[in-house]
């Protein structure tokens, strides 16, 4: 292994629970403030995950007052505190794209495992 | 102060913050002390530092002689820096990266990538000709290159296309990210002249540091 693969391997979590696309998913991550520090929590669906090794990266969809919100997160982040899946999906997309047009109850429906 | 190294090749890691940084990793040193200049003898006062070894059967005899003073393989890169004042160096020291902590500002100098032989747009950033709007056969040309009768010559430094790049780059006030002294490794945020592998040099940024207060005569 050269030095700069080996730079990124040690950055690497090996901590976070395995996910795929279509999970509903819990995201705990820190966030400074000022000199405080506090864990905010982001659910959702996982609608993408790209990139790899250490820049590898996911979106999390969710309707929050009835507005669409989506959050990316790096997946290797040492400010994830960490993740958690609520219900395993089923899909048959790498991207869940379509979900961004659907209205009302459909928005955050996808088949389960 | 200053340090000799080579450019590895670039990396991505996160910062205290938390934030994603590109940075470049630089094997810099342990460098050499090989030789100390003195306003008595040289005129000036400078460090001379060396990087890595040469085979002696590459090396020349003057080279092989000059490092033998610093009790050294004949070295593979050779630069000095100039010093205000005596440096506490003495020839033989090695000088690693100990001497840099993260957060500080450094400057690297390198070698830039050749261009090879460019057009007047790369080169120069002209603007060209239009790509459309009827334009043909003039989209990339750098337009007239002088007046008339008067003054009859090209003026001298006149932009044209011609060779571009392979020249000393400096870029300045780049953060130092980590230090790894176990490796002799120095990540500095962003991008750094030269190709991969290529010799670089590593200073405390001149405009980042306070300016020593020079001796009043």
């Amino acid at each position: 292994m050269n030095v700069i693969e080996k730079i990124q391997a040690e950055q690497l979590r090996t901590d976070i629970v395995p996910f795929k696309v279509g999970d509903a998913i819990k995201v705990y991550s820190r966030i400074k403030e000022a000199d405080r520090e506090r864990v905010q929590m982001f659910s959702g669906i996982v609608i993408n995950k790209q990139g790899r090794g250490i820049a590898e990266t996911f979106t999390v969809r969710r309707i929050s007052y009835g507005e669409g919100v989506e959050r990316i997160f790096p997946l290797h982040s040492p400010f994830i505190q960490k993740i958690e899946v609520e219900r395993a999906g089923n899909v048959h997309r790498a991207k869940l794209y379509y979900l961004r047009k659907r209205i009302g109850k459909t928005a955050t429906k996808v088949a389960e495992a | 102060m200053e340090l000799l190294g080579r450019k590895l090749g670039m990396a991505q890691l996160f910062d205290a913050n938390g934030n994603f940084v590109g940075v470049t990793v630089i094997e810099a040193g342990p460098c050499t002390v090989l030789q100390k200049k003195t306003l008595d003898n040289d005129g000036y006062h400078a460090v001379q530092i060396g990087l890595g070894t040469r085979k002696e059967k590459n090396a020349g005899k003057p080279l092989i002689g000059h490092c033998k003073k610093a009790n050294t393989a004949p070295a593979r890169f050779i630069r000095e820096y100039r010093t205000e004042e005596p440096t506490q160096f003495s020839v033989g020291d090695k000088i690693t990266v100990k001497e840099f902590q993260p957060g500080q500002y450094v400057d690297v100098i390198g070698t830039g990538k050749g261009k090879g032989f460019q057009g007047v747009v790369r080169r120069h950033k002209f603007a060209g000709g239009d790509m459309t709007h009827g334009a043909k056969g003039w989209h990339r040309r750098g337009g007239a290159i002088g007046q008339r009768l008067f003054p009859g010559r090209v003026f001298k430094n006149m932009r044209m296309p011609g060779h571009m790049g392979d020249v000393k780059v400096t870029t300045q006030n780049l953060r130092v990210i980590q230090v790894r002294e176990a490796e002799n490794l120095l990540l500095i945020e962003g991008a750094v002249p030269g190709a991969r592998g290529a010799f670089v040099v590593i200073r405390h940024a001149l405009k980042k540091t306070k300016p020593v207060a020079k001796a009043t005569k």
